[in-house]
This record gives structure tokens, sequence and C-alpha cells, in this order.
């Protein structure tokens, strides 16, 4: 019984638990019956191989209920839907109607309101959010790093329809009497963009509720940012200032190349997360199943139309619902994974190259 | 020559720090304007009746929330259980076991979609495999959709913290002949027990807001009910059916039933990150 306690970097399980029995055998050395104590000695370890054992496969199972459930979502979703894509086939996706009575639905409404108003969120929240991220890296003095950052993380924290109803109850009668005529007498006169801004002024709408996704999404971008922007290696950092660079200059065309990916991984996560969000866009949008060139004018977002019709579905108007439901986890996922690639890859180049 | 170039780098820079501080303000102020109009609201809406009286029925004055309230509470706290024990034990197995193995990676990959996918999804599939089979909503299908929210934020930030238990400490563990399980439960999971229960409480922080996933699944209950075999009343539902009604009380219960879940999941968030600040710094 030879154990060299030093053979490998990773812990053997079976000498451990050998030096285990001769250290009690040590110990109870004045106990005569050795051949005793040697079936001790196994029933112990192979007590606890078998502990050991249970209690990894428990853990494991537990890891994989994530798995299961994300894939039960797929199966579960399409298989309710199943009756709406029989019926119009991959169609679906750019049919315009949405007409419950004569049971005629596309996604194609839905759809744009989602994207346009998630476009609308991130253009809003891009420049703001590497603005915060610039200030809270560089210029920031350091005792008002930490309180600045948790408050913009607080702004994460505040639930979604908490900002659905400041939506609907406060920004959007301010928008409408001071921030809807001045778009439409600026933006709206130009060409080619001009009708984006026409209609009516009331409000709500999908420029109203990507403006309000905006700022959700805002503390999600600006905390990746932050976060991809310190992983810079100072030495690069300094070396800029050090030739003389000015701190615009140094964000501009050393910080921004170097983190790009992770930038854009942000980026595309809160994209994913203004895609898939409910209660605000609910709240704001106006929930109205036309389709309209103005932003101003009423839309509804795949989210909002299920949180507003699901109540009265049944049957094929359900499965229809699902099919939009299956739709927004696709597009969710696609845009969510990307990100998750994009961010990893930042952070494995800071594992190598710092 | 070189003066205009030198004068139009400094121009740019000031322009450029001008805005991001413009930027940092505008976020600053959004958050404060909501705060401040939350607590304008919902401080004239508080009373006494709020906690003791059930939501009112259409057209009738009072009411409070106390309903509401208590099937919140009592699906967040369900939820909570259920998702502590196997978020845990899954943080677990990711930092001590599966390490960098193919089902890890692909475990961990998929946790951090999990933590971003719109919730009202996770709501359609509870419906779909538990309300649709029994044919009625209840305190159970929400807590289960719940549950799956909170899962991946509690798995994520176990194995998070259980990455920083410095590994001489595992092997200490090892050298004394402690058994793998018992090494993973009693020294790192306790050397890393306040960043598992800041984990704990940003996830309570991030269920007790979320109302998309319970419309599918607890609906909402007008009467005082802690039958979870029943639809129930939570305050999110409430919030969002008061605030969209045209009864002046309800948007008023409304107010105020959003002032608490922000209380709530702010006292929490500010809990979890000074608990955790001084528990590390210690």
């Amino acid at each position: 019984m030879n154990t060299s306690p030093a053979d490998s970097g990773i812990l053997d399980q079976r000498h451990l638990d050998v030096a285990d029995g001769q250290r009690r055998a040590f110990m109870n050395s004045s106990s005569t019956d050795s051949g005793m104590r040697d079936q001790r000695r196994l029933d112990v370890v192979r007590k606890q191989r078998i502990q050991d054992f249970i209690f990894h496969k428990l853990t494991l199972s537990f890891s994989l209920i994530v798995l299961i459930s994300l894939i039960g979502i797929l199966v579960s979703l399409a298989l309710v839907a199943w009756p709406a894509f029989q019926k119009f086939g991959v169609e679906f996706i750019w049919r315009v109607e949405w007409d419950i009575i004569n049971e005629e639905f596309g996604a194609a409404i839905s759809i744009f309101g989602t994207l346009a108003s998630a476009t609308i969120a991130v253009l809003i929240a891009l420049p703001l959010s590497f603005g915060i991220a610039l200030f809270l890296t560089e210029t920031c003095p350091v005792w008002l790093r930490r309180p600045l950052g948790t408050a913009i993380e607080l702004l994460a924290a505040v639930p979604s329809i908490i900002y659905g109803m400041f939506g609907l109850f406060i920004f959007a009668p301010l928008f409408a009497e001071y921030g809807q005529p001045a778009l439409q007498s600026t933006l709206g006169q130009m060409p080619l963009i001009g009708p984006l801004f026409g209609g009516a002024m009331n409000g709500i709408g999908i420029l109203a509720a990507g403006m309000i996704l905006a700022f959700m999404i805002l503390p999600f971008i600006a905390a990746v940012m932050r976060d991809v922007f310190e992983i810079v290696p100072p030495i690069l950092r300094e070396s800029a200032y050090g030739v003389g660079c000015t701190t615009w200059e140094v964000v501009r065309h050393i910080v921004l190349p170097y983190t790009q990916q992770g930038v854009i991984g942000g980026v595309m996560l809160g994209l994913g997360r203004a895609l898939g969000e409910t209660m605000a866009v609910t709240f704001v949008i106006g929930n109205s199943q036309r389709l309209s060139a103005s932003l101003f004018s009423p839309g509804s977002s795949i989210a909002s139309t299920l949180a507003n019709e699901f109540g009265e579905a049944a049957d094929f108007h359900l499965s229809t619902l699902f099919a939009l439901g299956l739709l927004l986890f696709v597009i969710t996922f696609v845009v969510l994974a990307g990100a998750k690639i994009l961010i990893i890859r930042t952070e494995r180049a800071k594992g190598l190259k710092t | 020559m070189d003066k205009n170039l030198y004068r139009r780098r400094i121009l740019m820079n000031r322009i450029g720090i001008t805005l991001s501080m413009l930027a940092m303000c505008l976020g600053l102020f959004v958050m404060l304007w909501i705060l401040a109009v939350l607590f304008n609201n919902g401080f004239q809406a508080l009373d006494f009746n709020m906690f003791f009286k059930s939501t009112p029925a259409p057209g009738t004055e009072g009411g409070g929330l106390a309903n509401a309230i208590v099937g919140s509470l009592l699906m967040v706290g369900f939820a909570t259980l259920v998702s502590t024990p196997i978020g845990i034990l899954a943080g677990i197995y990711l930092a001590e076991y599966g390490d960098t193995s193919k089902t890890a990676e692909i475990t961990r990959f998929m946790t951090d979609i999990m933590l971003s996918a719109p919730s009202i999804v996770l709501g359609l599939f509870v419906y779909a495999i538990l309300v649709a089979q029994v044919k009625h909503f209840s305190g159970w299908a929400g807590t289960i959709a719940l549950s799956l929210i909170a899962i991946p934020v509690v798995l994520r930030t176990t194995e998070n913290m259980l990455r920083l238990v410095p590994g001489s400490l595992r092997e200490a563990a090892f050298a004394l002949g402690a058994p793998r399980w018992k090494v993973a439960t009693m020294v790192t999971l306790r050397a890393a027990k306040s960043g598992v229960v800041t984990g704990l409480l940003l996830a309570l922080a991030r269920i007790s807001g979320e109302t998309a996933p319970l419309l599918f699944t607890a609906l909402n209950n007008q009467f005082f009910s802690m039958n979870m075999n029943e639809p129930m009343s939570n305050l999110p539902v409430v919030i969002f059916q008061f605030a969209l009604s045209p009864y002046d009380n309800w948007i008023r219960l409304a107010w105020g039933g959003a002032l608490l879940i922000t209380l709530a999941v702010l006292v929490l968030n500010i809990l979890a990150r000074v608990y955790f600040r001084e528990k590390v710094s210690s």
C-alpha cells in the first residue's frame, strides 16, 4: 500500500480514501482485529463512492432541467401551433391579415411592430449607453463610479410593468403635446422619412413604445459595454495616452476596436430583451392590428398581441397565438445566441491577451 | 495648420466627453423621474384598507389589494422554494463536476439565453403543459412559470460564486479524505455562501415583478384565496388589469400596487448588493 501524494495535480479519490483509511488505522492502532478494520475501511470507501455517484448524477440531472425546459418550450409551442401552420403554411409569417371573426391570421403586423419598436429602442439606447459606459470607465471620478453604476443597474431592476404605467400615464400625454408636434414639424417635413412621422398625435404608438423600451434596455447595454471596456489591457490605453491621444481618441481608436465584438454582443443582448418585452410595450403601443406607414400610429407587437388576446382566444385563434409565440421565441433565441457568442469571444480574447 | 488640427482634436474631445456626461445625466434623470412619479402616485394611494381588503368589483368603491399581495407572496415564495435547490445543485454541477465538458458548456450557454428569453413564452409553455391539460388556471402553474425564470438566475450566480472559491480550499478538503459531495456542499458552497444568497435575492427580485408569465398561468382571482389549485390573484396582473381600466379607484390601486412591487424589488436589490459587499470585504 504505497501512496504517492504528488503523483498528479488532480486529486484521485482512490488515493485519498486509502490515505484516509491509513490515517484512521494509525490512530486506531490499539485495536487488534485488522481484518475487521480493513472491512470497515472498505465499507466507508464504498459508501462514499455511492454517495458521490448519486450526488454527481443528481446535480447533473438538475442542470439538465434548463436544457429540457428549453426543448420542451420549442416542442410544446410547436405542437399547439401546428394547426395554424398547417392552414397557412410558412406564408403565416408574411400574411398581413389579422381577422379573428373570419379566422384569417398572419403574423406580419405583429412581427413588424416587434421589429420596429425594438429597432427604435436600440437606435436610441445605443448612443446613450455608449456615453454612459464611456463616462463610467474614462471620465468619472473613482469615488462616483460605484454609486452611479449602481444607479444605472437599478434602472434595470425596475419591473417592466412600471415602465408601462409610466409610459401610458406620464410619458404619452407629454409626448403627444410636445414631442410629436416637434417631430412632425422637423423630421416629418423631410422627403422619404416624412411619412413615418405623420398621422394623428395621441402619444401612444410604435415610436412611443420604442422610446420606453429604449430606457428599459439601456442599463443592460450599458452594463455590458462598461464590462468589456474595462477588460481593455491598461497598457494599450496608457500607451495611447502616452503618445498624446485625447480621451475621445483613446475610446474611439483603441477601446472601441478592441472591444468591438463585445459591444455588438451587448447591443444584441439589449435587442433580445426589447423583442420579447411584454408589459411596457402592451401599455403604450396602442394594440391595433393594422399596418401603417406612420410610427405615430398604434400597432402591436407579438408579445402585446399575446397579452391582449390570450384571454378571449379559443381553439384556432389560440393556435395562431402559439404560432406567434413560437416565432418570437425563435427570433429572440437567434439574437441572444449571437449576442452570447460575440461576448464570449471578446472575453476569450481577454484571457489570451492580458 | 498644426495648431488647427490640435484645436480640432481638443474640440472633438470636449464634445465627446460632454455628450457622454449628458447621456449619464439623462439616464439618471429618467430613473429619478420614474421613481418620483411612482412614489408620488403610490403614496397617495396607500392606505390601511389596501392591506386588508380584497380587490373591488367593477363599479364599487374602496377595496384593497390583500388578495393580490397574499397571492404574490405565496407564488413567489413557492417559486423560491422550488428554484433554490434546483438552481444551486445545477450550479454545483457546472462549477465542480462539469467544468469544460460538452454538457456543461451547452447548459451554460442555454442558461444564459434563458436568462434573457421572453418571459411571456415561458407562460405559454406552462399553459400548454399544465393549464391546458388540467383545464383551469392555478397558483401552481404560476409558481412553475416563476420557477423557470428564477432557476437560470440562481444557477449562474451559484456557478460564478463557486468558481471564485480558491482551489487550495478544495484541495485541502480532499487531502483530509473528504468525498466530493462533502467538499462541494460543506466547503465550497459554504465559502461561496454570501454570493449564492445574493443570487437568490436577485432571483427573488426578478420574479416579484414578472407579469407576463402569470397572465397565462395564475390569471387572477377577484376573491381572497389561498388555494394554490385555483386561479390566484397576484399584484402584477392586478396592476395590469386595473391600470388599463376606466375606474378611478382601480387606477389608484394600480399605482399603490406598483409602488409596493417596486419597493420590494429595489429593497431586495440593494440588500443583495450591500450584503454581498460586506461579506466580501470582511
